[in-house]
């Protein structure tokens, strides 16, 4: 196969691998959302004065970070039906992925909220500032520096475990791969191509990071 | 700053049976005090007297458990149950009108110098950015760090962060002003700039009280001073009575012990300047 023989073969592929790749991202930007909601409110629930609140939310992060995230995948998407809430493949796998990453960014958020000295807020609230202007202006900016790198690792493993939603067929970039391989057998260089495109997403997130990260570490 | 003592028969802060626990343990028993405008009150006793737990019942940083407050229009009982517990807005409000500084500075790292002195005004007192600026500025200059509006609190030595932190009180143009043992995590040869600031307040008729261990400036600079022992006030009088003529042998003891170190210190100062 000469290289312009190779090139034909390969160029009708690349826009349903782009368009793939394309899913990924906005499947990933749907989990970060999802996660970070369920995160907050888990985050707040493992701080509450009611115990069965907090309860619950030491249970919701145990079982989550106990459990692979396949299972957890597969009990909202074969095992919800069973219990009569039947969801497309994309609803399930995003919500499903959202409820794993929540647990890991309720325990971010958590260790975020501890590493703020006591002081911080005493001054604040010291000079007549309410608890909720001392939470916005003094806390949660101090916060967002401490865990932008652990929010950066959640976010690329997020990304990552979009490939897990190909067994429940949804068609990411992962099932994309597995069904063009399929007619034309060729495994290395179309899983090749396929990391090299998580690859390329991948490093995007972190640039992005270390960026936010070099205009947040001005004052230290 | 300026209007001092011209009602010189009302005191500014008067409280009462002050009684704050933790826990089990009942660290003031009792507290009593009344302060004018234009005192300088030092209060000194050692660690575990219970001082630091008052100066933060004066704000209600710590919320006491009885007691009657009475600061300008503001008047509280603490006891459970009572009619006038403070409010979170009149707590919000006290504390806009009571400076507070403390032992480890507690600036905001993520705000410049100019950011950490207006944020309160701006927030708290909503003034204008500009005017809040132009109040910011003066501070600064009189504390000798215009030159440092745009620093972040992590480039300023110890001694210059805690003047900062002074300025960031005196912005909210407080009527009353809590200093806890402001100098006590500060390298020594950096005590000094900071202390002349607060006596320069004094001398400008700023009411104060001040937690401190430093027995040479309570001498010099307050008008009152304060020796709490275990929960109580143990002497009340003019810095030279309490300091040079203690009456209780608890209060004889706590000097020399406390001189006894500064002594050390100062030698040791002198043979490794």
């Amino acid at each position: 196969m000469t290289f312009s023989e190779w090139l034909d073969f390969f160029l009708p592929y690349v826009p349903g691998f782009l368009h793939a790749s394309w899913l990924v991202l906005v499947i990933t930007l749907l989990v970060i959302v999802v996660s970070w909601v369920a995160g907050l409110v888990v985050a707040l629930g493992k701080a509450s004065q009611i115990g069965v609140i907090r309860q619950a939310s030491a249970f919701y992060i145990w079982f989550v970070r106990g459990t692979p995230a396949l299972i957890q995948i597969f009990i909202v998407y074969f095992g919800l039906p069973q219990l009569g809430l039947g969801l497309s493949p994309f609803v399930a796998g995003v919500l499903a992925l959202g409820i794993n990453g929540g647990a890991y960014v309720a325990e971010i958020i958590r260790s975020g909220l501890s590493a703020i000295p006591r002081g911080q807020v005493e001054s604040s609230l010291a000079l007549g500032m309410s608890r909720s202007e001392t939470l916005r202006r003094i806390v949660l900016p101090q916060v967002v520096r401490i865990i932008l790198p652990a929010i950066t690792n959640e976010a690329i493993s997020t990304l990552k475990n979009t490939s897990l939603l190909s067994t429940i067929t949804v068609v990411e970039l992962t099932l994309y791969a597995q069904t063009i391989i399929a007619t034309t057998f060729r495994p290395f260089e179309f899983y090749a191509a396929t990391a090299v495109l998580y690859l390329i997403m991948t490093t995007l997130l972190s640039q992005i990071a270390a960026m936010l990260e070099r205009h947040n570490a001005r004052y230290l | 700053m300026a209007a001092i003592a011209d009602n010189a028969a009302a005191p500014l802060l008067r409280i009462r049976d002050l009684r704050k626990s933790f826990g089990s343990h009942e660290v003031l028993k009792g507290i009593s005090l009344e302060v004018r405008a234009g005192e300088v009150v030092s209060i000194i006793g050692a660690s575990g007297s219970g001082k630091s737990t008052f100066l933060r019942c004066i704000n209600v940083m710590e919320m006491p458990n009885e007691g009657f407050f009475d600061f300008e229009d503001f008047a509280f009982d603490f006891r459970a149950g009572a009619r006038n517990q403070p409010t979170p807005a009149q707590l919000r409000a006290l504390r806009a009108r009571i400076g507070m500084v403390f032992q480890s500075y507690n600036l905001w790292p993520h705000m410049t110098v100019l950011e950490n002195v207006i944020e309160a005004p701006m927030r708290v007192k909503r003034l204008a950015r500009a005017e809040a600026v132009a109040i910011a500025e003066s501070l600064l200059e009189r504390i000798g760090l215009a030159d440092k509006r745009g620093a972040y609190p992590s480039r300023l030595s110890g001694g210059q962060q805690q003047r900062v932190a002074i300025a960031r009180a005196l912005a909210m143009k407080p009527r009353l002003m809590l200093f806890d043992e402001v100098t006590s995590a500060l390298d020594p040869e950096l005590v000094g700039e900071v202390l002349a600031l607060m006596a320069s307040l004094a001398q400008e008729g700023m009411t104060m009280l001040l937690v401190t261990h430093e027995i040479g400036f309570a001498r010099e600079v307050s008008t009152r001073t304060v020796f709490f022992d275990q929960g109580r006030i143990a002497e009340d009088g003019l810095p030279r009575d309490v300091l040079y003529r203690p009456q209780s042998e608890r209060l004889q003891q706590f000097l020399r012990r406390v001189l006894h170190e500064h002594v050390a210190t100062s030698a040791a100062r002198e043979a490794h300047p």
